[in-house]
């Protein structure tokens, strides 16, 4: 069977051949239009004027277009709340589109955007969280709080208490390929070819912006070259503009970003401000926790209510906190929109309560380890390393989230144990204090975190998924779903689930592009849900293909049809075995149905965002990582020197793409937490608007060691072939490199060093001089 | 300006402007699109192709400049039914997840082992003057102008190390 082996991606031979067809790569038709936005200068003004001569004048240029001439809607939002494409009279920050240019060429557009002369009426700009606070410039009016138990009493009870306030950097996604669009008008419709990760929402921003049906609509999406969730919502803008200047000019339109202007209009990971206070018995059981999520959004809703939703929901991290609240400030900004990224959230909401612990088991004397342990959710009994903290009846009860999930399928005790042998954690943690004894320059570090990451859109009406899938009358297979390939081996992992279901090679299943007129209404490739939705749709619609060639052979031969057997590239019933093509010939001769659709709703899901009670996941994907560093006490520069991972990803549909997936958001979440620094001025311009100024993980900046291995235990809850979600978790495995960093810093001196993300070495120097006593 | 380029083999003859990058050249004069743009502006080396058998980012070349160079692009090391090698390697180890910037990793490899075979140290090599043994710490010094943002770096190392030992093999035989 195909499904848990190590097959490459479905594109393998087309990536390193150069042949593998990106947006900006494809052939577009001579009289294609090139697209470009003129940009605001200002964080928050008025125009009073827009003078937008020189721009038609200029050489190429065929049509400009403002907010006015917008047909329809003028709308790019995925949430209820607008969103304008092109402002509308005010802008909300540097970078906004204010005007559209379509020209001959790239170059042509981009350099008349330039020559507009628009006058601004400056009004107040709000750039900082303080400022926020001190505008009260909330979206959904003011603060949202969630929680359980009574944190006040808790707080009586503590022994133990910290405070602190914990900075967290966004982050770029910078995707390696930049945002990019293709409009091409077709009868009275209009086609859309365009890397994203939602084509449905593409397809209804794009007729609302046409003033058309749907149906008029066909999007179009082969391959991304990186998502991240930079694709969910970000690509509308150039889709749309797309689109109508397209129907102005009645000519095929396209839109690519250059690389700073993608930096400099689109939304990012969301940095917070977390305060934090929290409080431990005795024994280092945490008896209260508060957390104060203080974030900005930028300019427009975009997806910041759900990601901050997300980063409510693990604000429990992997612990059992019977008196917990948080409270989460949702900041209107005046800069770019903040976004989905990898995460959506959660990566924020599990750091601040990893960084609190950490502060407590400094402040208490104690190994941060052993407090985690002790904090842990029930394990079932049975399991592979039971523990049941605080409960000494005997009987084994689930341990339940702030937002009333049980947590039934926790297996973090037994994954920190097994992770703590395989690193050799205790030695090196001796070994580690051997050598910050020795050295006075150079310090060490060591940290072990957990994971464990909610599977399932918040919005319970996402998690639903379609798919098409026909069987030709030669015996291969064609099939589409609605998630879309941005290098998750998406592709690839459902094929192995058609494979496996019609016992055939991987070969004989082509996936062709994610087209909304294939599968209609589906949810964007995101929250880590596409092989889990995707796979199950494609898996009910192969059933019922497979159930009617089973009735088919079952009559021909006289056995039963649940006797019929689909394997090694056969149909098997009683003595006949028949190649799989020669019974589609067959069946198809006979008058039967080679063609289905399928579909799959994740079941026992339900929440009330507004109370902030419910299941909202479907169940928990879990993993545990130890990173060593070292940081140079006189310069700040720091290394990680070993990771040890140990990652769920239930019974792994395809290994190999599934560890793939495991480093890269390792290292990606490495990136979030060192070196990838985002710098706004006071006067609201990003100053870090390129690579030259950016910094990413480059190739040496894998852990010179780094051992990663999947813990192989079956998903718990009946998802495609048990296997679990694994495009999000790891990424949060990087915050043991964090917190490696911050330990490296408590070597240094007494005090809490209190370092800030992302640890850069200003930031590592920062925090060296605090935990030697300088305020 | 009228240039002529040989491209994979094959003789070109351009009139461009004098300000169209090599890159461009080749993506929107030539059809090459294999070779693909990242940041244009030579940081993240999605673009990097072989001018007379030397790597260079070609968002930061001008094809004038290269009037009677050969340039090789990945198109020019194999097809998706004739891979080379390295090609081979990259599939076999999954060096890439979106593959966006894998031809870029390729071609930046190929020039770079000719450049350790060559003698070239790079900043981790002991010496100066002795050749560097093609290591894993080598390969990633050497490959660090090849951003990957899915990060699938440790795959990377893998496939270029492995085709590095089947080519010193072959040399060897």
């Amino acid at each position: 069977m195909s499904v848990g082996t190590r097959k490459e991606h479905d594109s393998a031979h087309l990536h390193v051949t150069g042949a593998a067809r990106y947006v900006d790569d494809i052939p577009c038709p001579a009289n294609t239009l090139h697209l470009a936005f003129g940009l605001s200068s200002e964080a928050h003004a008025g125009i009073t004027a827009l003078d937008l001569e020189a721009v038609r004048a200029a050489p190429g240029v065929v049509a400009v277009l403002t907010a006015a001439d917008m047909p329809f809607a003028n709308n790019a939002s995925p949430a209820p709340e607008p969103e304008p494409v092109l402002a509308e009279g005010v802008v909300h920050y540097v970078g906004q589109p204010i005007f559209l240019v379509a020209a001959t060429s790239h170059l042509a557009a981009r350099k008349a955007a330039r020559l507009a002369k628009v006058d601004y009426e400056p009004r107040p700009a709000i750039l900082t969280v303080e400022q926020a606070l001190a505008a009260k410039s909330h979206f959904e009016g003011g603060p949202v709080i969630w929680g359980r138990g009574d944190v006040a009493a808790g707080f009586a009870q503590a022994v133990h208490r910290v405070e602190g306030s914990f900075d967290i950097g966004g982050q770029e996604h910078f995707y390696l390929e930049g945002q990019a669009a293709l409009a091409l008008p077709e009868d009275q419709g209009m086609v859309i070819r365009c890397s994203s990760q939602h084509p449905t929402e593409v397809q209804h921003k794009v007729a609302d912006a046409l003033g058309c049906a749907m149906h008029d609509v066909r999007v179009e999406m082969r391959r991304m070259g990186g998502g991240f969730g930079g694709k969910e919502s970000q690509g509308n803008p150039l889709a749309i503009a797309c689109a109508v200047a397209a129907r102005a000019t009645g000519r095929p339109c396209k839109m690519r970003y250059d690389r700073d202007d993608d930096m400099m209009i689109t939304g990012k990971r969301h940095d917070f401000r977390v305060r934090y206070r929290i409080g431990a018995d005795a024994e280092g059981r945490i008896v209260a926790a508060e957390f104060t999520h203080l974030v900005r959004c930028g300019w427009s809703p975009d997806l910041s209510l759900p990601v901050c939703d997300r980063a409510m929901l693990h604000a429990d991290s992997a612990y059992d906190l019977p008196n917990i609240r948080i409270e989460s400030h949702r900041l209107r900004t005046n800069s770019q929109s903040a976004t989905a990224f990898r995460g959506f959230g959660g990566p924020q909401g599990m750091i601040a309560t990893e960084v609190a612990l950490d502060h407590l088991a400094h402040a208490m004397g104690r190994d941060p380890l052993e407090l985690r342990q002790r904090n842990f959710y029930a394990e079932r009994p049975g399991a592979a390393c039971p523990r049941t903290p605080g409960d000494i009846s005997g009987i084994w009860k689930a341990g339940e989230t702030h937002y009333g999930q049980p947590v039934e399928d926790f297996i973090l005790g037994g994954i920190t144990e097994k992770l703590a042998q395989s690193a050799d954690f205790a030695a090196r943690r001796a070994k580690v204090a051997a050598w910050n004894d020795a050295n006075a320059t150079l310090k060490r570090g060591l940290s072990l975190t957990p994971v464990k990451f909610g599977i399932s859109f918040t919005l319970t009406q996402l998690n639903q998924a379609g798919a098409l899938v026909h069987v030709y009358s030669d015996g291969s297979i064609q099939l589409n779903h609605g998630g879309t390939e941005m290098g998750q081996g998406l592709h690839r992992k459902v094929c192995q689930v058609a494979a496996s279901i019609f016992g055939v090679r991987d070969e004989e299943v082509r996936i062709t592009a994610t087209a909304t007129d294939k599968v209609p209404n589906t949810s964007a490739t995101a929250a880590s849900s596409g092989a889990d939705l995707n796979g199950m749709a494609v898996k009910a619609a192969c059933e019922t293909i497979k159930a009617r060639l089973a009735a088919f052979m079952a009559e021909s031969t006289g056995c039963a049809p649940g006797e019929v057997r689909f394997e090694a590239g056969e149909v098997r019933a009683g003595e006949t075995a028949l190649p799989f093509a020669t019974v589609a010939r067959q069946a198809h001769a006979a008058r039967i149905s080679l063609s289905s659709t399928g579909f799959y709703a994740t079941p026992r899901i339900s929440w009330d965002r507004i109370k902030g009670q419910g299941r909202p996941f479907f169940y928990f994907a879990y993993g545990a990582a130890v990173t060593e560093v070292v940081i140079d006490t006189l310069t700040g520069e720091n290394r990680i020197l070993r990771t040890d991972i140990l990652h769920d990803a239930g019974k792994s549909l395809n290994p190999a793409i599934d560890i793939g997936q495991i480093e890269g958001g390792y290292i990606q979440g490495a990136g979030w937490l060192t070196t990838e620094e985002l710098v706004w001025d006071a006067a609201g311009r990003l100053r870090t608007h390129a690579p030259s100024t950016y910094k990413i993980p480059a190739c040496s900046d894998r852990p010179r060691i780094f051992n990663v291995a999947l813990w192989d235990e079956p998903n718990r809850e009946e998802t495609i072939y048990r296997s679990k979600a694994v495009g999000e978790p790891p990424f949060m495995l990087a915050i043991s490199a964090f917190l490696a960093l911050e330990d490296a810093c408590r070597a240094c001196g007494p005090d809490w060093p209190a370092l800030r993300a992302p640890a850069t070495p200003e930031a590592v120097l920062d925090a060296v001089r605090r935990a030697r006593g300088a305020a | 300006m009228k240039i002529t380029l040989d491209v994979n083999g094959v003789e070109k003859t351009l009139d461009l402007d004098a300000r169209v990058t090599l890159l461009d050249a080749l993506r929107d004069h030539m059809g090459l699109t294999g070779t693909k743009k990242g940041c244009d502006h030579g940081q993240c080396g999605a673009c990097t192709v072989l001018v007379d058998g030397r790597r260079i980012n070609a968002c930061l070349s001008l094809a004038v400049m290269h009037d009677g160079d050969q340039v090789t692009t990945v198109e020019g090391l194999g097809t998706p039914e004739e891979m080379n090698t390295l090609q081979r390697e990259f599939v076999s180890c999954d060096g890439y997840q979106c593959g966006y910037c894998t031809p870029g990793q390729i071609m930046s490899a190929t020039g770079m082992m000719a450049e350790a075979a060559e003698g070239a140290p790079s900043h981790v090599s002991e010496s100066l003057t002795a050749p560097a043994d093609l290591d894993d710490a080598e390969i990633a010094e050497r490959m660090s102008g090849n951003l990957c943002r899915c990060s699938a770096y440790p795959f990377i190392r893998e496939a270029i190390s492995r085709a590095h030992a089947a080519q010193t093999r072959e040399g060897r035989e």
